[in-house]
């Protein structure tokens, strides 16, 4: 049976229970206009469906019942007993009806004609003034009507004798030796859920489920979530007690609360495919207007979500499905003519992984065009040339998700506004979760989705600063570091008083927790950190950013319940709610990325220092500038723009390749001529200890040209006071960054001193192209 | 000040005030408290109340008045709010009394700008004057002494 029509039976009978009720209420109170209201809309919802459907039998009934209770509802004629009663037998009718269909999907052979008779007859305001008289008449349709419904099939004695469905129903469920009816039962539960389990399959299962509202849950999650905690306190007290008895029925107490806490989180959980139910529906509508084949595969749609989540990831989930559609897939004779077979496929694929649910949206189409969405990007003016040169190929699929972006040639009815990936990253990412695309060009592209299982209980870091103890959400947290003795003292270096670690040769910029929450921060100045100090870094992301918060002390990981702050704090950017602990205390729950934004971290992965302003080297004037820091040979310390850099690199010693004398190395397909900085300045280079070279590529005109030096040291925003010296090699002159003097590089000069003609390479390049 | 005329009342710094009694939903002893950083001064901690957390607002600075003696401890006085529980920390609770309408009167005003804002009334009771707190304003903070 179809989904649909199983949905439409399971309501219907709904509807009809409801409408039982209200006809007998009715009858108390005759002119309750929202009690005919209701009745009214019941019928006229089922008439709609079955119309809809094809049930014509079905549709003539409550057609003649619509009108006569529209009639009523309008006031142009009064109920009376006998309407009731008519309208009851066409409830009934309906009943014996929807039964038929739920049993073998035809409407039965009992014929109705007498009923609707009846029902137009009444309808006709010209009998209804003497509807004394009809009482005689109006008896004789109705044995008519119910002889009627038995005859068409002896084996089902009473249907409508037996108003209940649910005992007609589960006949087929038991009688189908194929245990179809479980499978079917599975199906409908993916789409409608425990939630409103009714509609467990239409048959017999209405009986062992029941619709509960979805407060209550949320009622019974948070007193579970109380009671989870009572129970750890419970069990503090009494890890001491020597009454065996005592520690017996807590251990009782333990395991049974544990177990109802799953069984309520149970309540709420939803399979995603109740989600994805409709996308085959979408993707062929969609495929349809757009003339394209798409085939639509899911897998994992078991996979069980909360509730609030399934509510929020659902427009999401509709929009990439519809972009992958409308984007993603080529036509069919674009595919055919790329070797690919006409029908493309989309790949819903749900899984659980390290108490997250991923989603993963993958299609097989032609797949993001790189440089189509570097060009779009600098034209709609999100992101400067010298960015977009300075990406990799994932953070320029990425892009996609800037507000504004649209790729589409032209505007369709499906997409193309510009907006849309960015509505969907922040509305996953309201939800704690993340969202990343990765695309290979004609191959297609994968959108991954990464969402919390549950927004209510969040696993949580505990942390201690002071005497208080903070919780940081799972979700944000990428490393711990401890740094103990020597290392705690050394390792943090201060850029202009603004604490970095050095994390695996990158720079993390550092977070004093104390010092963020104004619990008398200043006091981490060298020092006072002494020799057997121990310093503790919770690294975490939170948006781009990364950034190691220092804490006092890290405790432990803990499921934590989630509670809002009332709403004189809510301004409050740094906490994200509160908790309460195992021992009853109060911990404030730290909101990421509010306490990224307290502490001002700027915005830029780590090696990548984006925010850097363009300009040139003429331009060095009194302003703020962002330079690159790098050490060639033993004592130089040079810096440059970074707006010059294109990338930084790090290339194997032995990939260096031998051309025309100098050394070169293949990069992106592109031969890269490489100069040794220190050699031009004329410092001794330290000498290559057979780890990889640091380069950094440059690109002056058309060419690229790596850089090699010693050692990256760092990205300095500073206001940079050139003092110009007299013609040394390469060296435009010398400024004070970072309280050093240091070396500001003429990139074309410096160049040229290596002896690389940098004219020749445009022009060879351009055949490399060609 | 007409449907009900008893009041729980307490005790800042020696001056006697008085809430509504329907407001509010219970008196407790001290409970400890955790600080919120960053939070205005008012606000002394979060309590939980049987596994309900609750914003402890201090009386006293409300009401500008000095700090209590260290060791001093406070009491709550739990009141009903559109936005759930919310404490006020008070020195000492005193009696629930009831008030005659013809003791009311509107809040003098030699009254600090500060204690008058937040009061609906005076009673004037035989030997004293019994404060009435709004608990309303007493409770709405400028959301701009945040941060």
């Amino acid at each position: 049976m179809d989904d649909i029509v199983r949905e439409f039976i399971v309501e219907s009978y709904e509807g009809l229970d409801q409408l039982d009720q209200d006809f007998v209420e009715l009858e108390k109170h005759p002119d309750d206009k929202a009690l005919l209201a209701n009745i009214f809309r019941c019928i006229h919802t089922i008439k709609g469906t079955c119309g809809f459907l094809g049930f014509e039998k079905l549709e003539s009934v409550t057609h003649v019942g619509e009108n006569l209770l529209s009639l009523l509802r309008d006031g142009s004629i009064a109920l009376t007993p006998e309407i009731t009663n008519t309208l009851l037998k066409m409830v009934d009718a309906v009943r014996t009806i929807l039964a038929h269909i739920e049993e073998d999907g035809g409407e039965g052979d009992g014929d109705y004609s007498g009923l609707i008779a009846e029902l137009s007859r009444m309808a006709d305001p010209d009998a209804a003034p003497a509807p004394q008289s009809e009482v005689a008449a109006s008896a004789e349709p109705a044995p008519q009507t119910a002889p009627a419904e038995p005859p068409p099939d002896p084996a089902e004695p009473a249907p409508a004798a037996n108003p209940s469905p649910p005992a007609a129903a589960l006949e087929p469920a038991g009688r189908d030796p194929k245990g179809n009816a479980p499978a079917e039962s599975e199906e409908a539960d993916e789409h409608e859920g425990p939630a409103n389990g009714q509609s467990k399959a239409g048959k017999g299962v209405s009986d062992s489920s029941i619709r509960v509202d979805v407060g209550l849950l949320d009622k019974l999650m948070n007193l579970v979530g109380e009671l989870v905690l009572a129970r750890n306190q419970v069990l503090q007290f009494t890890s001491n007690a020597q009454d065996s008895g005592l520690n017996a029925t807590t251990q009782r107490l333990n395991l049974i609360t544990t177990e109802l806490q799953e069984g309520v989180m149970k309540t709420r959980m939803q399979p995603i495919g109740n989600v994805w139910s409709k996308f085959p529906r979408v993707v062929r509508d969609l495929s349809l207007s757009c003339k394209k084949q798409v085939r639509v595969e899911m897998d994992g749609k078991e996979t069980e979500l909360d509730k609030t989540i399934i509510e929020a990831i659902k427009d999401p989930l509709t929009h990439i499905v519809r972009n992958a559609v409308d984007h993603g897939m080529e036509f069919p004779d674009e595919r055919e003519r790329a070797g690919k077979p006409r029908e493309g496929v989309l790949v819903l694929r749900a899984f659980h992984e390290g108490g997250q649910v991923n989603i993963e949206i993958r299609d097989d189409g032609r797949g993001i065009d790189p440089d189509k969405v570097k060009k779009k990007a600098v034209e709609r003016g999100l992101i400067t040339v010298d960015q977009v040169e300075r990406m990799n190929s994932r953070e320029v699929a990425n892009l996609i998700f800037m507000p504004g972006f649209s790729t589409a040639e032209k505007v369709t009815s499906v997409s193309g506004r510009g907006v849309g990936m960015d509505v969907v990253r922040s509305n996953i990412e309201k939800i704690g979760g993340t969202v990343d695309v990765q695309s290979e060009l004609g191959k297609g592209t994968t959108l991954r989705i990464k969402i919390p299982l549950t927004l209510a209980i969040v696993p949580a870091l505990i942390v201690r600063c002071r005497d208080d103890r903070f919780a940081l959400p799972q979700v944000s947290l990428l490393e711990l570091v401890r740094l103990e003795g020597e290392s705690a003292t050394r390792g943090i270096e201060y850029v202009r008083g603004a604490p970095v670690y050095r994390l695996r040769g990158q720079l993390l910029p550092l977070v004093y927790l104390d010092e963020a929450l104004g619990l008398g921060g200043g006091a981490h100045s060298k020092d006072e950190e002494d020799e057997d100090s121990v310093l503790n870094i919770v690294v975490l992301q939170a948006d781009e950013k990364v950034f190691g918060l220092v804490v006092d002390q890290i405790l432990d990981t803990e499921e934590i319940v989630v509670k809002p702050l009332s709403k004189q704090l809510k301004s409050l950017d740094a906490f994200a709610g509160a908790t309460i602990m195992g021992d009853g205390a109060v911990a404030l729950i730290l909101d990421v990325l509010g306490l990224a934004q307290r502490a001002r971290i700027s915005v830029g992965s780590r090696h990548r220092g984006v925010s850097g302003t363009v300009a040139g080297v003429g331009g060095f004037g009194d302003d703020l500038q962002t330079m690159l820091l790098f050490q060639a040979g033993k004592s130089g310390r040079v810096a440059i723009p970074l707006s010059e850099v294109s990338r930084l690199e790090e290339f194997e010693p032995d990939i260096i390749e031998s051309a025309d004398g100098n050394e070169v190395v293949q990069y992106r397909g592109q031969i890269l001529p490489l100069v040794r900085l220190s050699r031009v300045l004329g410092h001794s280079s330290t000498g290559s200890d057979g780890g990889p070279l640091q380069v950094v590529v440059f690109r002056v005109g058309e060419a690229s040209v790596g850089l090699i030096v010693d050692r990256i040291v760092d990205i300095v925003q500073d206001h940079i006071k050139l003092h110009r010296s007299r013609g040394r090699k390469g060296i435009v002159g010398s400024a004070v960054i970072q309280e050093k003097v240091t070396d500001i590089l003429d990139v074309q000069k410096a160049i040229a001193a290596s002896g690389i003609d940098l004219f020749e390479a445009p022009a060879s390049e351009r055949e490399v192209r060609a | 000040m007409n449907k009900t005329n008893q009041f729980c009342t307490f005790f800042v710094d020696g001056i006697h005030f008085g809430i509504e009694v329907l407001e509010v939903q219970e008196v407790l002893r001290f409970q400890s408290m955790t600080p919120v950083p960053l939070a205005p001064d008012v606000v002394r901690g979060l309590i939980n109340l049987r596994g309900q957390i609750v914003t402890a607002f201090d009386l006293r600075t409300r009401l500008d008045m000095p700090d209590r003696s260290p060791g001093q401890n406070p009491m709550n006085v739990v009141i009903r709010s559109d936005d759930g529980a919310v404490s006020l920390l008070v020195d000492e609770i005193g009696d629930v009394l009831e008030t005659r309408e013809d003791q009311f009167e509107p809040p003098p005003a030699t009254l600090d700008a500060t204690t008058r804002a937040l009061l609906t009334g005076v009673f004037k009771l035989e030997d004293h004057l019994l404060l009435i707190l709004d608990t309303e304003k007493t409770l709405a903070l400028e959301t701009s002494s945040l941060n």
